[in-house]
């Protein structure tokens, strides 16, 4: 939507209210994939008529009433399609089957928007799809500008989200928190989601740019919305600080071209420091509470490398004992390679090499880039120049990301003219 | 994650699907189509696109004035790509069922092609910072 972009104010608006607003529609009509429809719109109809008319003195009621409106014409074509096909006279007049209940503007529910990411990223739906899903009915982006941010049809991402919604039909989920029995696997997976959409934008998947802000900061507001709801979870904080953290530093990783600059050679006066502030405190409160998660240590690491103005002033040996307690909490090949780099930092290459040995045998990543890019920069620092050439080869041959193939091979080209 | 999945037919000589029998022409054809808008409903494709046939096929070069100088045509080609869809899916597993379901198209006789199809990961963006 073109008119979504005229107003930056309003839209942040309807951003924010668009999951309390499908809240609610759900909770009277009951049909989650007709009032998704119905909410997309009515944040349309705002975003055309509120700079204009300006922003009525009840935005969340406006937009509850409008969603409502397309809701009752849905049920209308509803009961007027399902009375041809069945033939079946209702002794009830359609207006009254279909009559608004009173209470339409009652407040929205505190708990909507965590009930409704619940729902979007339940177990039953691919990761792309919940990913989609939760973009378009918890963040209020059009299926336009998802397709965008992921390079794809809009065509393509209409019918992604419209499979999306089956499934949820089919899976019969109701639109209730999850039991406390539940809760915790489905707070992980609702968390994998805000992160895999979170590196989406971090990263790019497409061509030779690398950000695609719109993405990380959706990720960043939506998770900042799950914390606010979930204040005492150490792992919604520690995610939110991880990204934070991560996201600080997005204007010092690429240089004018897009070429990738990595961590020690980063201008860093060109990190953010209020978002570093900011994911710093995240962390120390979350820590301090005892609870200790995967993403409070992936953050808690982030942030040891975010304090230090200069890369000699990292503090490897706490950043290596980080890594030592986030092996044992997750069995990740990945885990063991950036290990590797914070022991060699401590204790010299060797010591990273040996760590590096076992993983030849581990079919997640051997022959993977990463395996063979860490190993290349290892044995440069242990002098074996011809090998690290090598594998700085093997591994831009092996990636699939373009400025990371760059990158890789400007890495073997330096080399093999130095020696 | 986007993979390219090229559709090789062997060359040597004229476009060999313009000999099939009108039938099995259209069986193939209709094949194809329906294969793709069920892609689309899926929320995999990213885009489609069938060649025009190799005959028409030339070999651009640059002279030493940035010129184009054509070469062709290359009825000794064995393989030529005859189209190709780009998909973006969950994992390469996903990526391999689809390629299969278009090598299983239907030829002459409406038996199956059995096509090679080459498929091959599209470049993205690195997952995260380098160490």
């Amino acid at each position: 939507m073109t008119s979504r972009r005229l107003d930056p104010e309003i839209e942040h608006l309807l951003r924010e209210l668009a999951p309390q607003v499908l809240g609610s529609v759900i909770r009277k009509f009951r049909d989650f994939a007709a009032s998704e429809d119905a909410v997309q719109e009515a944040l349309i109809a705002a975003a055309n008529q509120w700079p204009v008319d300006g922003v009525p003195q009840n935005p969340i009621g406006w937009l509850i009433r409008v969603a409502s409106w397309r809701m009752t014409d849905h049920v209308r074509n509803e009961v007027a399609r399902k009375r041809r096909e069945e033939l079946v006279v209702s002794l009830v007049p359609p207006e009254q089957q279909i009559a608004l209940p009173a209470d339409l503007d009652e407040a929205p529910e505190r708990d909507d928007t965590l009930t409704l990411l619940f729902m979007c990223c339940h177990p039953a739906l691919s990761t792309s799809s919940a990913i989609a899903l939760t973009l378009r009915a918890v963040g209020g982006l059009t299926t336009a500008e998802i397709a965008r941010a992921f390079l794809v049809p809009e065509a393509t991402m209409a019918q992604r989200i419209s499979r999306a919604k089956q499934s949820i039909k089919a899976s019969g989920v109701p639109f209730q928190m999850p039991t406390d029995d539940e809760r915790a696997q489905r707070l992980s997976a609702v968390l994998h989601v805000l992160y895999l959409v979170f590196n989406e934008g971090y990263t790019s998947s497409g061509g030779p740019e690398l950000h695609r802000v719109e993405l990380s900061a959706e990720a960043i507001r939506l998770t900042r919305a799950v914390h606010a709801l979930l204040p005492e979870s150490g792992e919604v904080a520690g995610l939110l600080a991880l990204m934070l953290l991560t996201d600080a530093r997005r204007a010092a990783r690429t240089g004018p071209n897009g070429e990738l600059i990595p961590l020690a050679e980063q201008d860093r006066t060109r990190w953010d420091a209020a978002a570093i502030a900011e994911g710093i405190a995240l962390v120390t409160a979350t820590l301090s509470r005892g609870s200790v998660g995967t993403y409070q240590l992936q953050a808690a690491i982030a942030a040891v490398h975010d304090e230090a103005t200069r890369a000699e002033d990292t503090d490897w040996p706490q950043i290596l004992a980080l890594y030592g307690v986030l092996a044992q909490l997750s069995d990740n090949p990945m885990v063991t390679l950036s290990r590797a780099v914070a022991a060699s930092m401590v204790h010299g290459p060797a010591h990273g090499l040996d760590l590096l040995s076992p993983l030849d045998a581990d079919p997640r990543i051997a022959g993977h880039h990463r395996l063979h890019a860490v190993r290349a920069h290892l044995l440069e620092k242990a002098g074996d120049l011809p090998s690290a050439i090598a594998h700085y080869r093997s591994a831009a041959e092996r990636t699939t990301s373009t400025p990371e193939r760059n990158y890789l091979l400007l890495q073997a080209v330096r080399l093999a003219e130095t020696r | 994650m986007k993979y390219i999945l090229m559709m090789n037919t062997p060359g040597n000589g004229p476009y060999q699907i313009a000999s099939w029998p009108k039938k099995d022409l259209h069986a193939h054809i209709e094949f194809m189509k329906s294969f793709c808008t069920k892609l689309g409903a899926a929320g995999e494709l990213v885009s489609a696109e069938g060649l025009a046939g190799p005959d028409q096929a030339k070999l651009v070069r640059a002279d030493k004035d940035g010129k184009p100088v054509t070469d062709g045509v290359f009825p000794e080609t064995k393989e030529f790509l005859a189209g190709y869809w780009i998909v973006d899916v969950d994992s390469p597993e996903r990526a391999y069922q689809i390629a299969a379901e278009a090598s299983a198209a239907p030829g002459p006789g409406g038996k199956r092609l059995n096509m090679a199809i080459e498929v091959r990961e599209v470049m993205s963006a690195p997952p995260q910072d380098l160490p």
